[in-house]
């Protein structure tokens, strides 16, 4: 298994044939204590960069890009009810969908940890 | 490269404190302000519901007012009853545009040698200039920049000043819109009893050079947390109080608003001085007639938040208006909106549909306040 990012603060993480997608603890920082979520539906087919998911806090609305191009397989229902999981653990339990990449070598190019920290220090 | 913009924002005089107490900061109106403290939205909401939230609301302006017959002049401005209004009680006023468009909200508060008008942050300038236009050869005004402003709201807000050395009885005395002088840690305020959050509290109005050490008496106290914008933003709209620059501002009349209690009796047809301001024929015919739209209450089927410029449905899929102020209400448990509807789809219980991301969601029009106030009357 192993973790990449994007710019916009989303993890993925491949584990065998599918890609988890999230939202980073900087990410969820930024944004507050989250109120609602939005899921994809199960077998969308998403571009890379697509808008897959919404996310609400109190302040604000935030979007879940797809990190590589896929189709949907499953969703983290378990954020209807309990959406404060992206707060209190967003790259465990606050996961929003898995994808099922249509071309692996995508997740490859997305940022590695060292990159995404090096992104972080610049913002600070 | 944004070092140009940030070194023209305001800073209030409790600015160090923010930063000392991590709050997140924005630009909000010219100042770069605390949106929340490390507790965050939530828990500063519930704590200002539950016990008492200190605000630092110094953006403001805080405009003095003297001259002779100062409450009959500012009434060529102002739609409200201020020859009638007794020393130390304050009263909540629209400034208006000749359309009877609201340029501000604002509370008025006679303080017997002179009036007061505390206005809004992004609009204290235009306001000041305005007046001096219109009034400036009778009345002096002084926007007093001199003076930071502190709001303490909550149920435990009167034990909390009463811990800083205010008089028991007075505060006792002291209901809702009533202003008066006050000691508090040493130092002299004025105070009055009202607030933006639908809840018991004050409005503490004291020399910029001793408000960190009043904040920091009042923030030594497990009752008190400091509060940021963002909770202020939740705790008015579970209130259902207007947001001027969302839910009121040029192209909205009073009337409209829902703020019909704020033209006063004495200032409509048939009192004693009716009509004599700015857009009194338009806001005269609307109290006698109604406006065509109205400001309503607006509560979300599901659990997406509805922000400002939602737009907003009929049956028929006939467009009605917009959303002007959303979000989640953390005493609420739920999102809850506030938008401009025809008033034939004004009613209480009348469903509508909202349009989030493309799609069409149910939302039922509510009466107002969404959680009641708690005044001390």
């Amino acid at each position: 298994m192993s973790m990449k990012y994007t710019s916009d603060h989303e993890w993925a993480l491949l584990d065998g044939d599918l890609v988890t997608v999230g939202i980073t603890d900087y990410a969820q920082e930024q944004l507050g204590e989250v109120v609602f979520v939005e899921l994809p539906e199960v077998g969308r087919d998403l571009a890379t960069g697509e808008e897959a998911a919404v996310v609400e806090s109190v302040k604000a609305a935030g979007e879940v890009k797809a990190p590589v191009s896929g189709e949907v397989v499953e969703v983290n229902e378990a954020l209807a009810d309990a959406p404060e999981a992206v707060n209190d653990d967003p790259v465990g339990g606050g996961w929003f969908y898995k994808i099922l990449p249509s071309d692996p070598e995508e997740f490859d190019r997305l940022m590695d940890e060292s990159a995404y920290q090096e992104l972080l220090a610049s913002l600070d | 490269m944004n070092n140009n913009k940030e070194t023209a924002l305001g800073q209030t005089p409790l600015h160090p404190m923010h930063l000392q107490l991590g709050a997140r900061m924005v630009p909000f109106a010219g100042y770069d302000m605390p949106v929340n403290y490390p507790g965050g939205i939530m828990s500063e909401h519930r704590h200002t519901r539950d016990s008492a939230g200190l605000f630092d609301v110094s953006h403001m302006g805080q405009i003095e007012v003297r001259g002779e017959h100062v409450a009959a002049r500012l009434e060529s401005e102002l739609p409200v009853d201020l020859v009638g209004l007794p020393m130390g009680r304050q009263r909540y006023a629209l400034l208006l545009n000749d359309d009877g468009g609201i340029r501000d909200d604002l509370m008025a508060i006679n303080r017997g040698d002179s009036f007061w008008l505390v206005v809004n942050a992004a609009c204290k300038h235009a306001d000041l200039d305005y007046l001096e236009r219109k009034l400036g050869t009778r009345l002096d005004f002084t926007l007093r920049e001199d003076l930071a402003l502190l709001a303490l709201q909550g149920p435990a807000s009167p034990g909390a000043l009463a811990a800083v050395g205010a008089d028991a009885d007075a505060l006792e005395r002291m209901r809702f819109m009533q202003v008066g002088d006050l000691r508090l840690a040493g130092v002299d305020c004025m105070v009055s009893r009202s607030g933006y959050t639908g809840e018991d509290g004050f409005e503490i109005s004291l020399p910029a050079d001793r408000a960190a050490s009043l904040a920091g008496a009042l923030l030594e106290q497990a009752a008190v947390a400091p509060v940021g914008l963002g909770a202020r933003d939740s705790l008015r709209l579970e209130a259902g109080l207007c947001l001027y620059g969302q839910d009121i501002g040029p192209e909205t009349s009073p009337v409209e608003a829902g703020l019909r209690w704020a033209i006063s009796p004495a200032r409509r047809s048939g009192g004693a001085r009716p009509g004599g301001f700015p857009g009194a024929d338009r806001i005269l015919g609307e109290l006698d007639r109604g406006a065509e739209r109205r400001l309503v209450g607006l509560l979300p089927e599901g659990r997406a938040p509805m922000r400002a410029g939602t737009p907003l449905f009929g049956d028929n899929g006939e467009a009605l208006g917009e959303i002007t102020s959303g979000g989640f209400g953390p005493t609420l448990e739920r999102p809850l909106s506030m938008g401009y509807v025809p008033l034939r789809h004004a009613r209480p219980g009348t469903m509508l549909a909202a349009e989030v991301r493309n799609r069409r969601m149910p939302v039922s029009v509510t009466a107002m306040p969404f959680v009641p106030q708690r005044y001390r009357r």
